[in-house]
Parts: C-alpha cells; sequence; structure tokens
C-alpha cells in the first residue's frame, strides 16, 4: 500500500463518526488535503483492469461491448447514455448494459451479477462500480446526451417523471419532497432542484462519485436506490425499469452540462 | 353517511379516476423494479387516495377534490384521548432529532423518529437544520391557547387537514410516532422552558 492509499483508508474509518455531526469541517478539511486528487484515480485503473480481463465461462473481455457507439468504443459512451438498443430493445442505462454484456459476452450468470452490484460500508469496491468509475472518466468533459429520438426514449423520460413525482409510503414522500424546491437543504446537505437544468446538471455530472463517508466509487444506480431508501420504500433493483427512468428524467434535465465524474461527496 | 360526506365521496372518485390510469402504470414499473427488505413489504409501494392526488408532475390543482380531501383529513383527526396536549420537551427533542424509523436499514424495535430537524429550524443554537419547512424557532412565542393547541396537534396529525399536499408528513394519521410522543415534540414547540423558545445568550 502506498502511503496515500493508507491515508485513505484511515479517514474512511474516522469520517463517518464526525459525519453524524454535520457535513462541513472534516470533508473540507479533507478535500483541502487531498486537492485535485480523487482517490476514485485507483478505482479508474481497476475498472480499466476489469474491462480488459477474460472472465465468465466464455473467458472473454468486455472489449467488444457496445455502450452505444459501436463494439469497445468506451469515450463519451457514459454521456450518451441511458439509450435506446435495438438488440435488446430496450432502453438501457450504464449498469444494465454491463450486466447485458456481462451475461451475453461472458456467458455470466445473471443472478451472479446482481447478487452484489454495490459494495457494503466499508467493503472492497465493486467490479461495477470500479467499471462505472473508469467508463465515466472516459467521458470527461463531454456533453450529457442521452438518447431522445427514439419514441421509447422519450417514453422513459416521462415515466421518470411520473417516478420522480410518485408519493408513496409512510412518510407521503416523493423524489420531488426533497429535491423539488431551490436551495432547500436537509439538515446541512444540499438537495438541489432536481426538476431544473442548473440543479439536475451538477448532480448528473458528477455521479459516479467517490464518497468520502464510505471509502468506495457509488454509481448513479446506487444514488436512485439509496434515496429510495430514505423514501422508506423497497430496495431497488440495479437496471431496473425505474431506474433507467430516474436516470433518464435527471440526464434529459442535465443536457448539455459537460460530465466531470467520477465526483467527489461527503 | 351525512349527505355531504356522500357528496365528497362521489366528488373524489370521479376526479381521481385518470389520476389512478397514470398512477397504476407508475405503480406496475415500480413493484417490477423493486424488491422487499427486512422490514419493508412491497405493499409501500400502493398509494391512497390523498398521495394519487399529490403525485402530479405539473401543478393541475383540482380545487374541489382538495377541498373533499382536506374536509376529510380534518374529520379523522383523533385529539389526544385525555384532553392534554403537551408532554416532556426533553423527551421531544429526541423525537425531533430522530430521523430513523421505517427505512429498511432500521431496527424496527426501536421507536421511530420525527425527523423535524431534516425540515425545520427548532433550537437555535442547533446549525444542522433543513429549510424544506418554516422555521420554528420560538414557536412558543403563540401562547398555548386551545386553538394553537390544536393547529399544532393536527399539523403533527395530518397537516394535509389544512394544507393538501403538503411535503410534512402525516405523523400520527400515518402511525409514525405514538400519541405520547406527539404530546412530547408539542412540548419541544410550545413549552416557554423548551430551548426552541430560549433565545441565544449574546
Ligand atoms: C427523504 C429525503 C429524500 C428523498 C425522498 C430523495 N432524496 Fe435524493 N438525496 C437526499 C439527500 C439527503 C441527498 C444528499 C445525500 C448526501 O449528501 O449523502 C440526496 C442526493 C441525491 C442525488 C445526488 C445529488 C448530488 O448533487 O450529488 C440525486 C441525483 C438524488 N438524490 C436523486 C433522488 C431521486 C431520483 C429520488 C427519488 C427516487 C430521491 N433523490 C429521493 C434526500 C432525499
Ligand atoms: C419532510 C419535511 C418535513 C418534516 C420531516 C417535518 N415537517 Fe413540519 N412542515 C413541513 C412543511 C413543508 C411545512 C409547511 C407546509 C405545511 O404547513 O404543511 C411544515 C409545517 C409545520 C408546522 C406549521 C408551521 C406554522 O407556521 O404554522 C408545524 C407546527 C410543523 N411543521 C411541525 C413539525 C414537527 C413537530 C415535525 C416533526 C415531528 C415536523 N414538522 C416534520 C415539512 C416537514
Amino acid at each position: 500500500m502506498t502511503t496515500r492509499k493508507v491515508l485513505i483508508a484511515a479517514l474512511a474509518v474516522v469520517v463517518p463518526i464526525a459525519s453524524a455531526v454535520a457535513d462541513g469541517g472534516v470533508f473540507d478539511e479533507y478535500r483541502e488535503m487531498m486537492g485535485d486528487d480523487n482517490p476514485a484515480i485507483f478505482v479508474i485503473e481497476e475498472g480499466e483492469e476489469f474491462w480488459l480481463q477474460e472472465l465468465g465461462p466464455k473467458q472473454v473481455s468486455l472489449e467488444t461491448c457496445d455502450l452505444g457507439l459501436g463494439p469497445g468504443v468506451v469515450a463519451g459512451a457514459y454521456a450518451q447514455l441511458p439509450r435506446y438498443f435495438a438488440d435488446t430493445d430496450q432502453v438501457m442505462d450504464l449498469e444494465s448494459r454491463l450486466v447485458h454484456c456481462m451475461v451475453e459476452l461472458q456467458g455470466r450468470d445473471p443472478e451472479d451479477v446482481h447478487a452484489k452490484p454495490y459494495s457494503l460500508r466499508g467493503d472492497m469496491g465493486t467490479e461495477i462500480e470500479a467499471l462505472a468509475a473508469w467508463i465515466a472518466d472516459q467521458s470527461s468533459g463531454v456533453p450529457i446526451a442521452p438518447g431522445q429520438d427514439q419514441p421509447q426514449e422519450r417514453a422513459m423520460y416521462d415515466l421518470g417523471e411520473q417516478l420522480f413525482y410518485y408519493r408513496a409510503g409512510p412518510h407521503d414522500f416523493s423524489c420531488a419532497t426533497c429535491h423539488g424546491q431551490d436551495g432547500a437543504r436537509i439538515r446541512l446537505q444540499a438537495l438541489g432542484n432536481l426538476a431544473k437544468h442548473e440543479d439536475a446538471a451538477s448532480a448528473y455530472a458528477s455521479w459516479p462519485a467517490y464518497r468520502i463517508s464510505e471509502g468506495v466509487v457509488r454509481t448513479m444506480g446506487w444514488r436512485m436506490r439509496d434515496c429510495f431508501r430514505q423514501q422508506r420504500l423497497p430496495e431497488l433493483i440495479m437496471g431496473s425499469e425505474a431506474s433507467v427512468a430516474l436516470q433518464m428524467y435527471l440526464a434529459v434535465n442535465a443536457a448539455g452540462a459537460p460530465m466531470s465524474a467520477p465526483g467527489l461527496k461527503r | 353517511m351525512t349527505i355531504m360526506k356522500i357528496k365528497w365521496a362521489g366528488l373524489l372518485a370521479v376526479t381521481l379516476v385518470p389520476i389512478m390510469a397514470v398512477a397504476d402504470q407508475t405503480y406496475d414499473v415500480l413493484s417490477q423494479s423493486m424488491r422487499a427488505k427486512n422490514s419493508v413489504s412491497m405493499d409501500r409501494l400502493t398509494q391512497d387516495s390523498l398521495q394519487a392526488y399529490c403525485s402530479k408532475p405539473r401543478d393541475e390543482a383540482n380545487y374541489s377534490t382538495a377541498a373533499a380531501i382536506r374536509e376529510s383529513r380534518l374529520a379523522a383527526i383523533a385529539m389526544p384521548a385525555d384532553g392534554v396536549f403537551v408532554g416532556d420537551w426533553r423527551q421531544g427533542h429526541d423525537v425531533a432529532n430522530n430521523g430513523r424509523g421505517l427505512q429498511y436499514s432500521d431496527d424496527p424495535s426501536q421507536p421511530n423518529g420525527g425527523n423535524c430537524y431534516a425540515c425545520h429550524q427548532l433550537d437555535p443554537r442547533e446549525v444542522a437544520y433543513g429549510t424544506i419547512g418554516p422555521s420554528l424557532t420560538n414557536y412558543g412565542a403563540r401562547g398555548q391557547s386551545d386553538v394553537m393547541l390544536r393547529y399544532t396537534w393536527t399539523k403533527i396529525w395530518d397537516t394535509h387537514a389544512y394544507n393538501v399536499c403538503s411535503h410534512m408528513p402525516r405523523f400520527g394519521a400515518q402511525g409514525i410516532l405514538t400519541e405520547q410522543q406527539i404530546k412530547d415534540v408539542m412540548a419541544y414547540l410550545m413549552d416557554p422552558d423548551s430551548p426552541v423558545n430560549r433565545p441565544v445568550e449574546e
């Protein structure tokens, strides 16, 4: 381990305690100390290794996986997701597309791939998290431009909007409860009005992100799952229609802004 | 049922039909996109009529429906059985601070929190407060008249009885907090000794 990796590991342990008190403080100091360095750089490297690794019963890499710009094209691919794929006749986000490639190209069992897509607190990051970090990094600076030409893509946006305002559960929360006002916050955490371009852009462009409090890279799909948890609803399945639809809604609201992921979050 | 009540029920049924059709589709997608976990079951996805009415993306307010909902919510408020509205503000502080409860990551054997600080400023010394709702600092200055007690109880029990489609949870009507917890949080808001009502020393 390099000194820096040790330092990051140490912080990952210390920080969650401080986060119970407030944002700011420790996190700001940490950000200052790290300067432009985002610990996600190690995860990005790992992601590229996963992409090239020969895995599954077929022992092939993901190098011919088509993320929407043609087989094997990764540069700029994240920024044009979610989009419609003719081969599956589905609108897909990065995660559902990666699962598709793992199953079709590598011959892997979909249940295995879905078993633990996201790391638990204190674990090492997962394959999906690493791949997402690398693939998103390959879209740095590229304007967000999800598919909206196909009727299926526009229907996905409409569904995402319906979901954003769907109130349910004992607390009657929808996404809009917490993310429907300008400048509002919960405790000290800024929420953003995700129905508006500026706030949707700064949020969407920065995911996947390295979460300091958890010491791992989190994907936008994970963000959707964790917000549904706070909404008091059941667990969101990675790559599911609701996950894709909400990401489509956010991506279209954010369209035009340049990607700058992986971001760095509290 | 009184004639008025029948009229409201009819109005609700007519105006909610088109809303329900879209909501059904959204419900189907959600139920295929999720799985039950720990104490959180799939029936959480089913909307009641209030939730369905308050889920429209753009504000297409239908005033007669809103009035009918408001009346039906008001009729369902349960005032404290013993007529005592305020409990212990120290206990109320814990209720207001606790953000846990009813998430699949929470221990169901622990009491639910009210999480008031997520949305409201209360004790002026607490810096980590949210701004989704208005500041309630110095709420006690409004006094403890019968009107204030009933108003505040109603807001906490089910704020939709005044303000249909408010973003504040229905703490009493949905069984999030117990009657005793609501009394304690009432005291936290209204008791002159509560830190909510004590100015910051210069
Ligand atoms: C009960 C409150 C609540 C609800 C409901 C909620 N969120 Fe969140 N959301 C938060 C909080 C708090 C954060 C910031 C978390 C943090 O800083 O760790 C957040 C963060 C986010 C972010 C990242 C913003 C950024 O700039 O990094 C996105 C995107 C998001 N939420 C989308 C959603 C969507 C979509 C839904 C509905 C499925 C939703 N949220 C429901 C509270 C909520
Ligand atoms: C998710 C956000 C949220 C939470 C959590 C929340 N509130 Fe509210 N509250 C609001 C909003 C928004 C309003 C304003 C709209 C309304 O009156 O319904 C409000 C209004 C109020 C009012 C009326 C204020 C006035 O000036 O008349 C009271 C009293 C109140 N809340 C108390 C509480 C208490 C006590 C708790 C915790 C047990 C709580 N709230 C939790 C969002 C919230």
